[in-house]
């Protein structure tokens, strides 16, 4: 089907139906009930699941298959975004165009900055990358003022031009942005007994852009081209020998892997018209390192899991406070019930990051393909049978 | 000329927490081969033990003041330090003040112990690992490292001055013959490049002119062949490692009368001294100092406002500029040795 064979057939599939079916999925508790809380069945947080699902896929094709860490990618996603927005100030509000351009603009910058960072490996490739990175950041932030809107970020204003579009709505707002008429934030909700399901526009249209890139990068990933990506990660020598360049396989995939990021980068503008100089920042390169590496790197739907796994964090299990501990351990005695919940306070709440820090350092020591291993290694202690081939093994969501 | 003077002086504090910082980075790459993310984390912890050390000196007790009651009829109390208890009040109050200079003594025990367990516990194992897994390690670590922090100190930078004897500025115009108040700098900045040159000229002594540091040179240049002669290479690469965590804390501690320490301060040098360390040589500690120095004067004259109106924005990029023709060009870095690191 597709192109594909039987076993990835399926896991796009399943993958498919997962992402269809995330707002019921993704919201298992009834509302009102004292695990609402997990619920992460809402726009925002959907939207984010998929558009961090692509830029980590992206950054998997680079990565995983070639072996090149960088540490820069988050330049690509900010440029993607600013593209957008650009486009939705000056042509108008329809998406297409705006991830079109912001697919074509990272992918002229990633270009260039990989034809300049690939003529080192290793760790000065992550150093090149980095500084790279780091450079837009500063530029963005200071002197490209006019371009990027500074330390405000880039924002829609009543007097856009727009050609295409209006400049306003009727009502005489700054219009949002849409799809041939169906706008972005548009929601649906179902009201099934206690359970409430929302359905957004946006989210459907990201997950269905999620899904291509999907298709698109299990296609790399059985492709000659990403055979041959992969003898780069595995002895690059040894491929000179045999008479092969790898530049141009290595640049190709990093132009791929940049516009997968612009491409995340103009989605992310599409749900929300905002772009900011943060979103180029060094840490938030280093947080799709985590996701793919969380996930599973060099595996198909590792990064997807990373991804969903980093983001549900960030916004869940942040919003843990004391006094929900507390409730939560309200059966042990007095003294217990403190004593567990200083111990348990400091890795929840605003201390997420140091329980990402720690469960990613356990990842990298003891499970490097990470979750996808993780979840293999389980699935061989029950059950004998599936030894052959495990690519499509762990397929329930990380959520 | 005397704006000249005074960049090449503002450059060189921050050059010299540069220098510092990749000084121990090179260290660690250049003996036991590991790319330490987790270094400007060691550099923030330094800071925090001078925060520390503040704190526990100005823990004090209340007492109360004989014949005063406060508006409540209750008699008035007022805090008194343990340290004024203990050494008396003029002592107590000079120990107070000086919290930073003493944190010296107070840091180098806890930054050793830090990196001596970092070394055995963590990055042992990660030798034989490719650089890929040694960075994400670490980095994973630095994040840990500063949660830890973050949680312990908050959030907010937390002011740490300087002793009252070095806060003021000083006309270093007038002593070399320029017209007053041309050239002002702050003495503690002055301080702190005195501080980051003799710790550099220990490092280099220490390697130089002992049979410890002898023998870790000859282990940087073939590891094997020194283990073979009989020596415990190991255990005197696990010390190295603490000495480099010691510098690293040492930088920090002396850091933060400049700059109030918050808990990402760390990650903020981290990616300068890692560029720093390039330009200067993977595994080259001259190159590492030349480097930082270099890299901290070119900064401050970027920012020069003559310098700004041609180039806008240089300021911001001048380092990352440098470190990417010094990549392309000459891989190995200014001072880095032939054949080391250079694909």
């Amino acid at each position: 089907m597709f192109g594909l064979d039987k076993k990835d057939a399926s896991l796009l599939l399943i993958v498919a139906a997962l992402v269809a079916f995330a707002p019921f999925l993704l919201n298992p508790f009834p509302e009102g009930s004292a695990m609402a809380q997990f619920n992460a069945g809402y726009p925002d947080l959907m939207q984010r699941f998929v558009i961090f699902g692509i830029f980590a896929i992206g950054f998997n094709i680079l990565f995983g298959l070639t072996g090149y860490l960088s540490f820069g990618h988050a330049a690509f996603l900010g440029v993607g975004s600013y593209a957008a927005v650009w486009m939705f100030k000056l042509l108008s509000m329809n998406v297409l165009p705006a991830i079109i351009l912001a697919v074509i603009t990272s992918g002229i910058f990633a270009l260039v900055i990989g034809y300049v960072s690939l003529r080192r490996s290793g760790i000065y490739f992550s150093i090149l990358t980095l500084a790279f990175a780091q450079m837009s950041f500063a530029l963005a932030y200071s002197v490209l003022t006019p371009i990027t809107g500074g330390e405000t970020g880039l924002q829609l204003a009543l007097d856009d031009p727009r050609i295409f579009g209006s400049a306003t709505t009727a009502e005489g707002n700054i219009p949002v942005p849409g799809l041939f008429g169906l706008e972005m934030r548009d929601s649906s909700e179902l009201v099934l007994g206690n359970w409430v399901f929302t359905f957004n526009v946006g989210y459907y249209f990201a997950a269905i852009v999620m899904l291509l890139s999907f298709y698109l990068a299990i296609r790399i990933f059985r492709s000659p081209f990403g055979m041959m990506l992969r003898a780069v990660k595995s002895n690059q020598q040894r491929l000179n020998y045999t008479g092969l360049n790898p530049r141009p396989y290595t640049l190709a995939a990093f132009v791929i892997s940049g516009m997968y990021a612009g491409l995340a980068g103009g989605l992310m503008a599409s749900m929300d018209p905002l772009a900011g100089a943060e979103r180029m920042f060094w840490t938030a390169s280093g947080e799709v390192v985590l996701m793919t590496i969380l996930g599973g790197v060099g595996t198909l739907i590792g990064p997807v899991l990373g991804a969903g796994m980093i983001k549900y964090m960030e916004n869940i299990i942040s919003k843990i406070n004391s006094d929900i501990l507390h409730g939560w351990f309200a059966f042990l005695p007095d003294g217990l019930e403190d004593l567990v919940v200083t111990m348990i306070y400091p890795f929840i709440g605003k201390g997420w990051h140091l329980t990402l820090g720690i469960v990613f350092m356990l990842v990298v020591i003891f499970l490097p393909g990470g979750l996808v291993e993780g979840g293999q290694r389980v699935a061989k202690l029950f059950g004998r049978k599936k030894t052959d081939e495990p690519k499509s093994a762990k397929t329930e969501p990380a959520e | 000329m005397d704006a000249i003077i005074l960049q090449i002086l503002n450059g060189l504090d921050k050059g010299s927490a540069y220098a510092l910082i990749a000084l121990g980075l090179t260290l660690i790459f250049g003996t036991l081969g590991v790319v330490n993310f987790a270094h400007g984390a060691l550099f923030m912890i330094g800071a925090f033990c001078a925060v520390t050390l503040s704190r526990l000196l100005s823990l004090s007790h209340e007492v109360a003041i004989p014949g005063q009651t406060d508006f409540l009829g209750n008699p008035a109390t007022r805090d008194v330090p343990y340290v004024f208890d203990i050494f008396g009040e003029t002592v107590g109050a000079s120990i107070i003040d000086w919290a930073v200079p003493l944190s010296i003594l107070f840091a180098i025990p806890i930054m050793i112990l830090v990196g001596v367990v970092m070394e055995r516990g963590l990055i042992k194992h990660f030798y034989k690992r490719p650089h890929a897994d040694q960075i994400l390690v670490t980095f994973g670590l630095a994040i840990v490292l500063q949660e830890i922090i973050k949680y312990y100190y908050g959030a907010n930078p937390i002011p740490t001055p300087a002793p009252a004897a070095f806060t003021g500025s000083f006309d270093f115009g007038a002593v070399i013959g320029f017209d007053p108040n041309t050239i002002i700098y702050p003495y503690w900045r002055l301080v702190y490049f005195a501080f980051a040159a003799v710790i550099i000229g220990a490092v280099f002594a220490f390697l130089q002119f002992t049979t410890f540091g002898m023998v870790v040179r000859a282990g940087m240049a073939d590891r094997e062949t020194v283990g073979l002669l009989g020596i415990n290479i190991d255990k005197r690469f696990t010390i190295m490692f603490g000495l480099a965590a010691a510098v690293a804390g040492l930088a920090g501690v002396m850091y933060t009368p400049i700059n109030s320490p918050n808990y990402h301060m760390g990650m903020d040098f981290l990616v300068l001294s890692f560029v720093v360390v390039v330009v200067g040589g993977m595994g080259s500690l001259p190159g590492a100092v030349l480097a930082g120095f270099l890299l901290g004067i070119l900064e401050s004259f970027a920012s020069m406002r003559e310098v700004i109106d041609i180039i806008p924005g240089i300021n911001q990029v001048i380092i990352y500029l440098v470190a990417i023709v010094i990549l392309l060009t000459r891989p190995r870095g200014l001072m880095g040795r032939k054949g080391v690191m250079e694909d």
